[in-house]
Formats: structure tokens, sequence, C-alpha cells
């Protein structure tokens, strides 16, 4: 019997298959779904510090806007007061989700302020989640900002909410780094247990006709992965975190590919929405019996096992990779 | 016992009473009083129960009329019921009222009583309302003041129970309805001690039942329906007893005592002034005033109005009275005298004091300020040996001289009172933040407090004045801070200076706090020279801070109202700064805390920056200002605008005399464009190098700002420098046109709705259009000129141009200019385009609610005339009757043509058979045929203009008529849905020739947002806190249903063009049209400037299907219904949740939010399946045979 146990925060997960941020947390019922298809653990969709500010401002805006202005309409909309505008229902949501699922819940806070990643991350704790997902997003417009400060603006954050919580700490990291490692490797020196690889950021589309920007989400595929696979196999072994591998998963060959690179979890969303749980059973079982098939005991046993530091030529994940894909380009033609 | 105390308005104060003794609450939104059924509905939505344990089921109907039947019902059937209503409001339950009455049986109806509506509508107080209902049989009991609101409230429900008699519990609007006091409040307990549960039971048990079955209602006869009217004679008899023991029942409770006739004064008083409401109070304090002075006099305050007890009148009219003055806050043309006057002389009579002399006025019409100089003025004037009788006092009545003079400098105002005026502007958030001002003072300090708010009467950029009175003695001083009184006088807009006079409040030695974009060292020379005056003379303390600075920093926008209150409570000293800063802190938490903590936190802020940024100013001791204040209108606008309607845009208004009013309420058209309000801080900027000429941002504007001309180039000759001008790309006009969009920079509101439908994109800069904002001071001037000269341009002539398309439409001079709508409203650009396309042959009825509000409000009226004087009539006649009202003009207009008809037959012979028949005959389908009968009737009055033939001269007068006339009977969907439901379905029925034009904002906008049977499934409103359950009503359906009408279903945004092609279709057809127009509304919770493209989602989203069905198309066998919007493409959700009226249910309650949107999805599938059955049915022309 192969063993697909491993261990990703501290926390004993029965495979490596989690199921990654995506709205199919949202839903209790869909949640329960997947812990019934296998998923081995469930990181929760984001808290947008930004989106609570923005509706918290939003709804103020438009209970205020016009009242006390006109004699006849001292408002124009009821204000019952009795809003969730803060971080409650993602709060309540985690409780539930804790309540009713027996495999680990990861919470996940996309932050804005200093403060707020702090509150946000201890009161995501105290909702009761096993760990936490930290998402460093930041996209820099500004040409006096350097890397330098960007940088340890945010190694500060995370040691801040490190500082704050008891739970173990990951840190999703975003594939434009000019160094990564090092940055990787100060992330981890202040506080973090896991680096996840990568966050995948919308980007914008030109619609020609009407000459405007369009914002829509693109899921990913199998292509995805090289990516992260690339970095999880560089920086395995050289920097001190577990590794979960997110953007690309979307079949067994792409979570045993992970594992090989020297993650410990595989995450998936794109393939869950686009097929549903049921891709689950049946990627893990494909996992089991590419195991068995190729007599490997467990995933702890192929973890890291083509990771840079344990291939025989090391440069391959290094710019001499480029060069032969064009050659080998050239000689397909 | 300390008792419990609370700073809160009558309404509130009422309504916490009415909720907890009520089973049932029938609601209907009508201004003053629509707040006490929001309360209501909130604290049922919040399942907050009354005294016994229940949460009251609370309803709204669709209307005042069906309120009043829901209450019968439920009277009847044993629920302690009520409701809550208001002039009109209260007329429309009168037939029920007779019912309830006549049935013995206990209710309360809570009434802030209002004016009616006659020469013009007020929604402001007086007691003509309540007066009108004294001859129901109903009891009527009358508060003065907010404490007496909450009281006799209780009072009235405990009464009714032991009388069998029904009660109006009325008060004054606005005056105690919208004041916010500091008050003591009933306890459950001490209502427990006060309600008879014995009462309560026997109600119920005359309640209808099958168990014990009896009739009531029957069709009685001559034989002895009179016997039967006079059963009750015991009940009426025993009331004012059984009043008076609750009354002393609840002294003993609560330690307030009260008496059906409240007498106050010298114990042997001569003169007595008689009134109720909150008038009353004011004269306490003004006899009371007096009489330490020595005057022997006395005020009785009238607390049981019905029934009248001669008996307890007497007893409490002191004997050492030899007169009195009965002041009625009412007016009965015709009448031997106002009502009140006429009891009094009725009962000194029966009461045996015939040697009384008795005489009356009239004060305090429509919230008119009655103050204590204008009590004394009644009250020396019945010193006089030949008293003035049926006088009226605070207004000059140059007329028909009934008016008193008034010693204005006389006022009784407390040493101790400290009386503060702040004039905001409606958006900064002053009222608001004042309100929690006085809330902090009432129940923070052991300061008595008052609170009154004066609002403007536009909807967009208006003025807001707050009263704000506090101090250590109880506040009788229901009138507003008399000049030369406030220690405290705040702007909180600098531009106001120019504009007001607001230190004339400022009494000697007061402090001013001024809004200033200007520093301590340079506001001084930014001022006018009447303000700097007014400093000086007054030795005001003046102070600044920079408000806009500190709201930027923070966040806050253009909300002033943390800022300045902040500034408030450290210069003022009411608290010790630091308890006030914490207390203003604890309010905010309070009041925002739910919203979110990043708005809790922005507010804190701004409170910390206020007082960092707050200066006193060191005041020269000369003024050096070269700067005047302006005055109110142009010198060279007419005269009527700058003699009547100028000082009514001044807040001089109150200085008019009656010979300045037109004696029947008829006003001249086009006066909006005398009142520059210069409220957008950007206006658009034309970019005539990219225009393609296609007229949308004409069309959309709201305002009637943006406008486009073509002209014969030649014109240009003598344009300003700044005329932007470009060939005219109209292929109807091409060589030797220009063509020029204009903006008009002060009656712009900067809603950008121009700019958000503009199609063009500079291919270098996308973001760049051919409209774009800039900042308007700089441009003010400039533009200011370039509008004058491009109104002097001519109009194109109608007949050279088709209006069947968008740029060819916007051509067309608008009617309807510069309204007092919202900023971005989206229902003025359908009511403009009807101005434009049929404005100068139009009459047009409006029903009662926004767009009779921004289109009939004083001072100003946006109607306007066509360079050839002509232009849409108008009139408002109620909110219920419209569709009726429109239908009665088509009568008219008909009946006169076909009679005008006649006569010209007649004069057949005078006139040539030729002239006859082309005046019979003219078709009059496009403008050319239009304006070629308007030359022949002006050939027809010429030529009979001589005769002497009575006939002749009858048929000059109806003439006119003989031209094609368009009635428009325009209203919104309170009007269309619910109220005037009936009426509109019957004239829809008449199949008359009439259009009508429901601007559907999907709520009671003008109101404030309350629920119609339009508002959408899963939309929060007032009265449908929860979310609205139910689906839109589908009033274009149910029109279709006849067969005969034209409905259309349209939404700008969307597409204008079928917009367009809709109301000239539905003009054009001779029979009943409905067109529903979809229009956003500031009740929707979103930007404004958005409007337009959320229009397209609501269509595309199948939530607002677009369709024309003209009946003319059956006579052709084809099928009229056009179905001109796609199967929807997005789900409901997409459309729903840019809006806070969808979007706070999700906050609210998330599972019924989805619940609901789940339903509404399906709304929108069915209602689309449902068209396309209909759209693709098989129509004959009802002459085939049936084939199957």
């Amino acid at each position: 019997m192969t063993d697909l146990s491993t261990t990703y925060l501290g926390l004993h997960l029965k495979n490596p298959l989690v199921a990654s941020a995506s709205p199919l947390s949202k839903k209790l019922d869909k949640a329960r779904k997947l812990e019934e298809a296998g998923v081995s653990a469930i990181v929760m969709y984001s808290l947008f510090e930004e989106q609570i500010i923005h509706e918290s401002l939003e709804l103020d805006h438009y209970l205020t806007r016009g009242t006390d202005s006109f004699a006849e309409a001292m408002s124009y909309l009821p204000d019952g007061g009795m809003y969730s505008a803060g971080p409650e229902k993602y709060l309540n949501h985690l409780a539930g989700l804790k309540k009713s699922l027996s495999i680990p819940v990861i919470g996940s806070l996309n932050g804005v302020s200093k403060g707020g990643w702090t509150k946000y991350a201890r009161q995501i704790q105290d909702a009761g989640a096993d760990a936490l997902e930290l998402n460093l997003y930041f996209i820099p417009t500004d040409p006096d900002l350097t890397a330098q400060e960007l940088e340890n603006a945010q190694v500060e954050l995370v040691a801040e909410v490190k500082s704050a919580i008891t739970i173990p700490l990951a840190v999703k990291l975003s594939p434009f780094v000019t160094a990564l490692p090092n940055f990787a490797r100060r992330v981890v020196e202040a506080g973090a247990s896991g680096l996840v690889l990568f966050n995948r950021f919308y980007q914008p589309d030109f619609d020609l006709e009407e000459l405007e920007i369009i914002h829509s989400l693109d899921l990913s595929t199998s292509a995805d992965l090289r990516l992260p696979l690339r970095w999880v196999s560089i920086l395995y072994g050289k920097v001190n975190a577990d590794f979960a591998l997110t953007s690309g998963v979307h079949t067994a060959g792409d979570v045993l590919k992970s594992m090989m690179a020297g993650a410990k979890v595989s995450m998936m969303a794109s393939n869950l929405l686009q097929n549903g749980d049921q891709v689950i059973p049946s990627m893990l079982n494909e996992v089991g019996w590419w195991m068995e098939s190729h007599e490997y005991e467990s995933i702890k046993q192929m973890q890291g096992s083509m990771s840079q530091k344990s291939v025989k030529e090391p440069a391959a994940f290094e710019r001499a990779n480029y060069m032969k894909v064009l050659n080998s380009f050239k000689e397909l033609r | 016992m300390k008792r419990p105390v609370v700073t809160i308005d009558g309404n509130e104060a009422t309504a916490s009473i009415a909720h907890r003794l009520s089973e049932v609450i029938a609601i209907y939104p009508i201004t003053p009083s629509s707040a006490m059924g929001e309360f209501a509905d909130e604290w049922t939505s919040k399942g907050k129960k009354n005294l016994w344990g229940t949460v009251p089921a609370v309803i709204e109907m669709q209307s005042e009329g069906g309120a009043a039947g829901a209450v019968h019902g439920a009277l009847q059937t044993g629920a302690l019921t009520t409701t809550f209503t208001a002039s009109q409001g209260l007329l429309l339950m009168i037939p029920n009222m007779y019912k309830i009455a006549g049935e013995l049986t206990s209710a309360v109806f809570h009434v802030a009583a209002r004016s009616l509506a006659a020469q013009g509508l007020s929604i402001f107080g007086d007691h003509q309302d309540v007066m009108s209902v004294r001859q129901t049989g109903w009891a009527l009991l009358s508060s003065t003041s907010v404490q007496e609101a909450h009281d006799f409230a209780a009072i009235a429900q405990t009464a009714t129970l032991k009388s069998r008699i029904p009660f109006i519990h009325f008060f004054d609007g606005f005056r105690t309805s919208h004041e916010v006091a500091k008050i003591f409040q009933i306890t459950d307990e001490e209502l427990r001690l006060l309600i008879d549960e014995e009462l309560v039971r026997a109600h119920r048990a005359r309640g209808l039942t099958p168990e014990h079955p009896v009739l009531r209602g029957t069709a009685q006869n001559p034989d002895v329906y009179f016997q039967a009217r006079e059963t009750v004679n015991p009940y009426y008899s025993a009331t004012p007893a059984i009043v008076q023991e609750m009354m002393d029942k609840f002294a003993q409770v609560t330690g307030r005592h009260y008496n059906l006739f409240d007498y106050v004064g010298h114990p042997d008083a001569e003169r007595v002034v008689i009134l109720m409401g909150s008038g009353a109070d004011t004269a306490e304090a003004t006899v009371s005033d007096l009489v330490e002075k020595g005057e022997k006099i006395g005020v009785l305050k009238v607390r049981l109005y019905r029934p009248f007890s001669v008996e307890y009148f007497i007893r409490a009219l002191p004997k050492s009275v030899k007169s009195v003055v009965v002041l009625d806050r009412t007016k009965e043309p015709g009448s031997m005298g106002e009502p009140l006057y006429m009891d009094v002389v009725n009962a000194l009579v029966e009461g045996q004091r015939p040697q009384v002399k008795a005489i009356g006025g009239r004060y305090g019409l429509s919230s008119k300020e009655f103050t204590p100089a204008m009590l004394k003025a009644a009250l020396d004037e019945l010193a006089k040996p030949e008293p003035k009788n049926h006088f009226t006092v605070g207004i000059n009545d140059d007329v028909t001289h009934t008016s008193l003079e008034v010693d204005s400098s006389f006022s009784v105002e407390h040493a101790e009172t400290v009386r503060c005026v702040f004039f905001g502007l409606g958006s900064d958030g002053t009222v608001g933040a004042n309100k929690n001002s006085i809330k902090i003072i009432g129940e923070e300090t052991d300061n008595y407090a008052q609170g009154y708010f004066v609002y403007d009467s536009k909807k967009s950029g208006q003025m807001t004045t707050s009263h704000l009175r506090f101090g250590p003695k109880p506040i009788h001083a229901p009138y507003v801070i008399e000049p030369n009184q406030a220690n405290f006088v705040a702007c909180h807009q600098f531009n106001f200076l120019e504009r007001f006079d607001m230190l004339k409040y400022a009494k000697e030695g007061a402090v001013f706090l001024l809004n200033s974009m200007y520093d301590k060292n340079e506001v001084w020379d930014q001022l006018p020279r009447e303000v700097q005056s007014a400093i000086i003379a007054k030795k005001l303390k003046f102070y600044v801070i920079n408000g806009y600075d500190v709201a930027e920093k923070t966040g806050m926008g253009q909300r002033m109202n943390t800022i300045m209150q902040t500034a408030f409570f450290a210069i003022s000293g009411v608290l010790p700064r630091e308890q006030a800063i914490a207390e203003i802190k604890h309010a905010i938490e309070k009041t925002y805390g739910k919203r979110g903590e990043a708005v809790v936190k922005k507010n804190f802020e701004a409170v910390d920056a206020a007082i960092a940024n707050l200066y006193e100013v060191n005041v020269p001791a000369e003024a050096s200002s070269k700067m005047a204040r302006r005055s109110p209108v142009p010198d060279d606008a007419p005269a009527f605008v700058k003699d009547v309607l100028g000082p009514m845009i001044g807040f001089d208004g109150d200085s008019l005399p009656v010979s300045a009013m037109p004696v029947d309420g008829t006003y001249p058209l086009g006066t909006t464009q005398w009142e520059k309000r210069n409220l957008a801080l950007d206006i658009p900027v034309w970019e005539e190098s990219l225009c393609i000429q296609c007229g949308k941002c004409v069309m959309v504007c709201p305002h009637a700002v943006i406008r486009h001309k073509v002209y014969d180039e030649k014109l240009l000759a003598g344009a300003p420098e700044t005329f932007k001008h470009t060939a005219s790309k109209f292929k109807e006009f091409s060589a030797g046109y220009a063509y020029t969009v204009q903006v008009a920079p002060e009656d712009c509101t900067g809603c950008t709705l121009c700019l958000e439908v503009c199609p063009v994109k500079d291919k270098s800069a996308v973001g760049r259009k051919a409209i774009n904002m800039a900042p308007q001071p700089s441009l003010r001037e400039a533009e200011a000129r370039n509008w004058d000269f491009f109104m002097n341009l001519p109009d194109m002539d109608k007949k050279l141009f088709n209006p069947g398309t968008i740029k060819n439409s916007q051509l067309l001079r608008p009617l309807f200019e510069f309204s007092g709508a919202c900023a971005g409203c989206g229902e003025t650009p359908y009511v403009k385009l009807v101005s434009q396309l049929f404005g100068d042959r139009s009459v047009i009825a409006n029903a009662t609610g926004c767009s009779s509000i921004y289109g009939g409000n004083l001072p100003t009226t946006p109607w306007a005339v066509d360079s050839k004087g002509r232009g849409p009539a108008w009139s408002n006649s109620l909110f219920e009757d419209n569709a009726e009202f429109g239908l009665g003009m088509r009568l008219t207009i008909d009946k006169q043509q076909e009679y005008a008809l006649e006569l010209v037959k007649v004069f057949e012979k005078e006139l040539s058979a030729g002239f006859v028949n082309a005046i019979v005959n003219a078709n009059q389908s496009d403008e050319a045929g239009i304006e070629a009968q308007r030359e022949r009737v002006a050939e027809l009055k010429e030529k009979l203009s001589k005769s002497t033939d009575s006939r002749a001269r009858d048929l000059i007068s109806l003439a006119d008529n003989l031209v094609k006339k368009s009635v428009w009977i325009i209203g919104g969907d309170g009007w269309a849905y619910d109220i005037g439901y009936g009426g509109l379905d019957h004239v829809l029925a008449s199949g008359r020739n009439v259009n009508i034009l429901v601007l559907d904002t999907e709520v009671y906008s003008n109101t404030g947002g309350q629920s119609s049977k339009s508002t959408p499934r899963a939309a929060v409103a007032k009265f449908a806190m929860g979310g609205k359950g139910m689906p839109k009503k589908d009033l274009g359906l149910i029109a279709m249903s006849y067969g005969y009408v034209y409905v259309a279903r349209i939404a700008m945004g969307a597409n204008d063009q079928q917009t367009l092609r809709a109301l000239i279709e539905a003009e054009s057809y001779d029979g009943p049209s409905l067109v529903i127009a979809y229009s956003h509304c500031i009740a929707h919770g979103y930007d404004m400037a958005k409007g337009l493209e959320q229009q397209k989602l609501a269509v595309q989203s199948g939530h607002w299907p677009m369709y024309r069905y003209d009946p003319r198309l059956i006579e052709e066998g084809r099928n009229p219904l056009v179905i001109e919007s796609k199967e929807p493409s997005i789900p409901m959700s997409q459309y729903a949740y840019n809006e806070t009226r969808y979007k706070m249910l999700t906050q609210m309650d998330e599972a019924r939010a989805e619940e609901l949107m789940k339903e509404a999805q399906k709304d929108a599938k069915s209602r689309w399946t449902l068209y396309q059955q209909m759209a693709s049915m098989h129509y004959g022309n009802g002459n085939e045979e049936n084939k199957s």
C-alpha cells in the first residue's frame, strides 16, 4: 500500500492534494463535498482587507448621500444598522467550515495596511483556522519605489503578522521578484513556515472595439505548472520552508511533478472550478497507481527528488534550460 | 427614580408609543409623518415587541385610503390598530373615519398636522388637515411639543379604549414632528400601569368572529337612521371626563400633569389667548414673561379639541377674564371665523360667559414662524378699544389689511439659554452633525436641548439651517432663532457669505465660526464688506477652520459634519474639550460602528485633525473689502422675478406682502434661468475637434445645461472670443452651417452623465472624450458669456428636419430646464425630451412626487417657453388623481375643438368654403402640418376679429384648440403603480388620446425611498427593510391586456433611439399610451454618473426588457408587441449588486438575499419567456376566419 500522506506547516495530511483559495470554499456544502471527494485540506477564499474597507466606505457613502438635505426625504435608504460590513462574515464562515469539516482549514488573508494584516490574522486564528496563508499582493507602479524598499516592507509585514499569531504561517509569493531565493529566505526568516508558489494575478485585457480595459478570470492550464515547478525545484533545500505548489495543477502527473520538485502539497482550484469535485478521487487514484507501478512507497520518498539540488544537471533549471528549449524547437522544425 | 431621558424628534417620540401599543399598523408615506411609519417598519423588521410581547404587524398600503380601510378591517376584527398620516392623506381617510367612529371603535391615528394643497401644495405644518376631520366624530387631541407628542400618544390610546371614541392625536408638522428635543421617556412599566387590560380584551371581544357572529354595517332607512345616529351621544358626553381621568392617571404614573384645557398666566387675568399646537408653547413662554412684567394676561392651551367640552373650558378660564383672542393655525375661506374661534365664541355663550369679548385671528400657516412678538401683537390688539377681528399675524396683508403690526425686537429668550445657528450644504452633513450634537448635549449634560432644521426647496446643492438651543431651563421656544439672538453662528460653506446675510442672527459678542479655504491671515480680505462690517459692529469672536482641507486629507470628501461639529464643541465650551471629543467619538461609534471600522476610523481622524486646524482670527478695526454681497437675481430679470421670486431665492420670502402673490396660484414659466446656483465644481468642456455631433450628451443632460445648435455660420459674427464652433456635420444642414455644443456653466450640477454617454474616444489617449470635465471657477465668466451668445442664436426651424434621430431631436429647444432635481437625475432626461418633442403644444398633468417638486416648487420653476412664447402648460392636482386630472384636460380640449369646428362651419360664408375645409380637414401629423394650422388659426382670428356676432367671439376664444394638442400625464411609480393605479387603469380603459409617462424609480423617491409595487424583488427599501419578497408589478403587461393601449417600456441608457421612437409613437397614437421609463435614482444607492451604464445592465439582465406594443399593428394583421432587447445575457445579480439597495441585504441577511436573488432571477427569466411567446403569437386583423 502506497503512503500518500504528507505534512504541511506541521499539519499531517492524508494526501498532498489541497483545494486552494477559490469560491468553492464559500459554500459549506461544496466544501463538504471537497472533503468527501478526498482533498486533504482546504485553503479558504481570501479575506480582502481592501474589499472590507471598500464595502464599508461604500455602504456608508450611499447610506449617507442625500441625507438631511431635503425636507421630504431625510434619507433615501433604510438604515437598520444591522450590517456585517467587517470581517465577521468571513470569520463566521471559517468557524462554520471548521465545525463541519474534519480536514484542516487554512485561512487566507489579503491585506493592505499593517494594522489590518495583524488584526485580521489574529481574528482568523481565533475563528479556528489551522494555519494562515498570507497573500503578498502588490503591483508597483511608482518608479520611485525601489525593490529593496518594497521587499523590506513585505518582510516586515510577515514578521508583524507572525508575531500576532501562534498558528503556522504560509506566505503566497509573487513570481515577479528579481532575486526570488533571497527574498524567499528573508520571508522565511521573518517567520513564514511555508511558501506558496505562486500568486496568480488577474491580468487586464483590452477590448479593441470599445477601447476599454477588460477584467476577466482566466483559469490555469497544466502549462502554467512550469513556472512554480521551476522555482520550487530551485528553492527546495535552499530555503527552509514547506513549499506549496499552486497554479497549473490539473492532473495526477502535475501532483507527482510538484512533489518531485520539492512541494509538500499541490494546490488546485481551476480544475475544480471547471470540472467539479469528482476529479479528485480519480486524480488521487491515479497518483496511487503511478506510485505503485513505479514502486514508490510514499509521497515523502519522492518529495524534492527532482529539485535542483537532486538532479544530475542543476543547470537545467537555470538559463541553459531556456537555450535548450529553443534548440530543441529548431530541431523539431 | 431617575426617569430615562432621550433626545429624539416628535415622530420618533410618537411612534415609540404607537408601536408598543399596537398589534396592527397600516402605513403609507406622506410628509411630514412618513418617519413614524418608517420607525414602525424598522422596529417590526428588527423583531421589536409591543407591550404584550409580540411583534406588531406592519403593512404598507397603496394609499392613505387603503391604509384607513385596512385599519378599519383590523379594528373590526379586534386588533389594536393605528396609522400615521398628514394633510391630503388624512383627507383620504375621511370615509373610513366616519365608519370607525359610527361603530364606536377604539383607535388612534397619529397625525403630523400639515397644510392642505389649495393655491399651491405645502408640505409644512398647520392645522388645515385636522380641522377637516373635526366633523367625523373622532376625538382630536393636540400636543404642543415633542414631550407632549410622546405623552399624548399614550393618553390617546388609554382614552380611546375606555371611551370607545376613536382619537386623532396630532402635533404640528415639522415644528414638532421634526424638532429634536430632550424628553423623558415613558417606560414599558409605566405604559402597563396606564393600560387597562380589561379594556383591551373588551375591544378584542367586540371584534368580528364566526364563533360569535354579528353583523355590522347595515343599510338603514329613513325610519331609523336618525335615531341610530343619536345613540352615540352618551359616549361623546362621557369622553371629556374620561380623557381627564386618563390625564390624571398619567400624572400619577409619570409626574407630568395635563388638563383638557390648561391655563397658564396671571390668576386674575383680564386678557387671555386661546390656541393649540406648538404655538401654545410659545404663548406660555411669552405670557409668563409678560406676567412677570405685570401684565394681567394668560393663555388657555386647548388639548382636547373634540369632543369640545364647554364645561371644562369655562372651568379653566379664569373668572376675571374680560376678553379672549383665539388663534387658529388654519384658514376657512368664507366662514364667519376659523373653527377654534367659532367654538370658543359658542362656548362662551353656552357657558354663560357672553360678556367675555372674543376676537380671532390666523397665524402660522405652512410653518410660518410664530414668535413671542406675534403672540404679543395679538394680545396687544385685544387690549385696544376696538380690536381687529379675523386678523392675521406673521404676514403683511396689504390687500385686505387683516395683519397686525409686530414689534420684531420683542423677545422672551432666556438669558441662560445658548442659541446656535449653523448654515450648511445639504450634502456636507451639517444637519446630521447637529442632530448628533444636540443628542450629546441632551443626553450627556444636565442641559435641556432642542434642535430644529430648515431645508431648501431644491433637491441638489441646497442650503440647510440648523437652529440649536440648550441651557439649564426647559426650552419653550418652538420657533427658529431670531435675528440678533444667536450666541454662535457657523457657516460651513464659504461661498454662502456672498449670498446670504447669516450674521444677522448673531448677537453682540457672539462667536462666528467659518469654514474657510483661506487661513487666519488671509481670510479677512476674502470676506464681502457686509460680513466684515457685521463682525466689527457686533464685536464677534471670529474663528476659521479649513474644513475642506481636513475633509480631503481624512477621506471625508465633501462631508464637513464631524469636523465642524468638533470645532463647535471646541469653541463653545458646552462640555470640557476632552469630554466633548470623547462624546463625539462615542457618537461616531454608535452611528457608524455597524458600517464598519474604516468609517469610524476616518471620522476619528477628522475629529483629531479638526482641533489642530482651528484658529481665531484677529479682527481689524475697520472693514476694508471692496466685494459686496450678490443680489439673488440679475438686474435684467423680469420684474416679477426680481420683485417676487428674488426675495424667495434670497431667503427673504417672509417679507413679501400678500399683494405680491398671484391670487390663484398661477405663475409664469421659465424662471429657473434667473436663479444661478453655481453648484458644479467641474463642468463639461466641449472638444470640437473630436465631436461627432451625435447629440447624446444633450439628450441625457438632466438639467438641460448642455445643448447643441446648428446655425448659419454668418451668425458667428460678434461671437465672444472663446465661443467654440465647428462645421456642421448634419446632412440637412451642411454647407454654410456652423455647429456648437454649449454648456451653461452656472446651471450645471456637475453630474458627468454627458461625459459618460459620449461615445467618442481620442485615438491617442482613450481616456479623453469629446466632452471632458474641467474646474468651473476659471471657466465661469467666459462660458456664461458664451452661453448668452449661444442662447441668442436662433433655434433651427422645426419644419426643416425630422426629429426622429437623436441628433435631430436635440436641436429642439428643451422647454424644461435647470430644475431642482438631484444631480444626475434619471427622470428628468425623459421629461425634458417630452418638452422638446411636444412642449409647444402640450398640456401636462403632473402627479405629486419628485417630478411635481422639481417641476413646480417655488421659488423658480423649470418649465419654459420657446422663442414664440409657446410652452407646456403644466399643473399638479394631487397624488392620487393625476390620470383623471389629465383625462379631464383631454376632455376639455376635445370638446372645445369639437365646438370650435362646429362654429367654424357656421362662418363658412365669411371665411370661405375652402378655408373652412382646410381647417376642418387639416393634416397635423407633422410639424409642417401643425404650423400650417397655426397660421390658419391666426388668419381665422384676424378675419373674425371685427365681427360683432357673439359666436364669432366664442370661436376666437376656442380657436387655439383647432391646433393639435398633446396631453401628457406624468408621474412616478408611487402614483402609477399604487395610489393612482385605479384612476390610471380607468383612463387607459377610456380609450381617450392621452399620453402617460411613468418615471419608474421603483420607489417613492420624493418621500425618501419607500417601497412601491414597482419595487423589485430582493431590493431593500423603506417599508421593505428585510428586502421586498414579492416581484415587481408588471404594469405594462396589464396595460397590454386592453389590446388598444399603446405601451412601451424604455430605458434611455440602454437604447436612446428606442426611447425617442417610443415617445414619438406614443404621442402619435390616437388613443391612450403608456410609456414606462427606467429612471435611475439616488434611492438606488450607486454613483449616479453610472446611471446609464446601470440601465444597460438592467436590460441585459432581463430585469428591464424593452418593448413597444402598438395596437395599430393589429389592424395590419401583425403582432403588436415588438421586443427590443435581447435575451438576458448576464445574471440578475451582476446588475443588482452594483446597487446598495440590493447589496445591503447581503450585508444584513445573506441567506435571505441569496434566496430572493434566486427568485428575482426566475422573475426575469419567466418574464422574458412570457414576452417572447406573446411577441411570436399570430395575429389576424380580426377579419380572418378561424382556420383551426
